[in-house]
């Protein structure tokens, strides 16, 4: 197994795991959480995809995971707070009780 | 990859697992953070010390930080008033210090490793990432600060509190 495969692996395993705590959690800020690790683990197969072929677009495209995960933390905490203020829990799926 | 890329795999996916295990919400932000800085080891092995860097500083140092402020801003109330002394337990601090020392005394190693990474792997120094950055992906620099930008109005429109009616007569029994 080469040193690509290695780092795939790596980050195929490292987005599992956090898919798996995407689905069997209720705290919804664990669930935030869950989609940083997810992130986390294509931003891991990008360096890996640049070290591969020696060129700056991984990276690049590493800068922009980074930035978006910035945006969706804020607002994701920012409807995280409501949810909280609504409904005085954090459970995922007292969510499902509100009716337009 | 020499067994450097073992170690600071295996202390990812360790620290990862505590993470999708863990109860408590703060014990598992803090496993989060030993796992991004073995990612950022990672990154410094895949030849990006630059983003290896940036994990430190934006992920680890940025994101989680807010996190975890905003998870002591919710616990705010005089029953959780006890939670600050059980939070600092020695059981509690000791698995993340273990970790984080394994990834110091491999970063020290790595340090003292003559120049040059081992493999195949092909480095990347930054410039060319700026220059890629800041020449045929502009476009997208400018939608990635658009993007930021909306982040914060829309958090800023989103955590804004409702107004409190101090009349009696005004409020309205407002529950779920």
């Amino acid at each position: 197994m080469n040193t690509t495969m290695e780092g795939l692996v790596l980050a195929g395993i490292l987005f599992t795991l956090g898919l798996i705590s995407m689905l069997i959690r209720r705290n919804i800020i664990f669930m935030l959480v869950s989609v940083e690790i997810m992130l986390n683990a294509a931003g891991l197969a990008f360096i890996v995809a640049a070290a591969r072929w020696g060129q700056p677009e991984g990276q690049v495209m590493f800068m922009f995971i980074l930035a978006m995960a910035a945006a969706e933390v804020s607002v994701g905490l920012a409807l995280i707070l409501q949810i909280y203020h609504q409904l005085k829990t954090l459970d995922s799926d007292e969510a499902s009780k509100m009716r337009g | 990859m020499g067994p450097a890329f073992y170690i600071a795999g295996a202390v990812a996916i360790l620290s990862t697992l505590m993470v999708i295990t863990r109860f408590n919400i703060m014990h598992a932000l803090l496993y989060f953070i030993v796992s991004l800085l073995s990612i950022a080891v990672i990154f410094y092995l895949y030849g990006a010390p630059f983003m290896a860097a940036l994990e430190v500083i934006v992920y680890a140092g940025a994101i989680m930080v807010l996190i975890i402020f905003f998870v002591m801003m919710l616990n705010l109330g005089p029953q959780t008033a006890g939670d600050e002394a059980r939070w600092l337990t020695p059981r509690i601090w000791i698995g993340p210090s273990i970790l984080c020392l394994v990834l110091l005394a491999e970063l020290v190693y790595l340090i003292l490793q003559p120049a040059g990474t081992a493999g195949d792997v092909i480095t990347v120094d930054p410039k060319a990432v700026g220059m890629s950055l800041f020449g045929p992906y502009i476009l997208a620099v400018e939608l990635a600060g658009m993007l930021l930008m909306a982040g914060i109005v829309g958090a800023y429109h989103l955590g804004r509190q409702k107004k409190k009616i101090v009349h009696r007569f005004l409020e309205r029994t407002s529950d779920v």
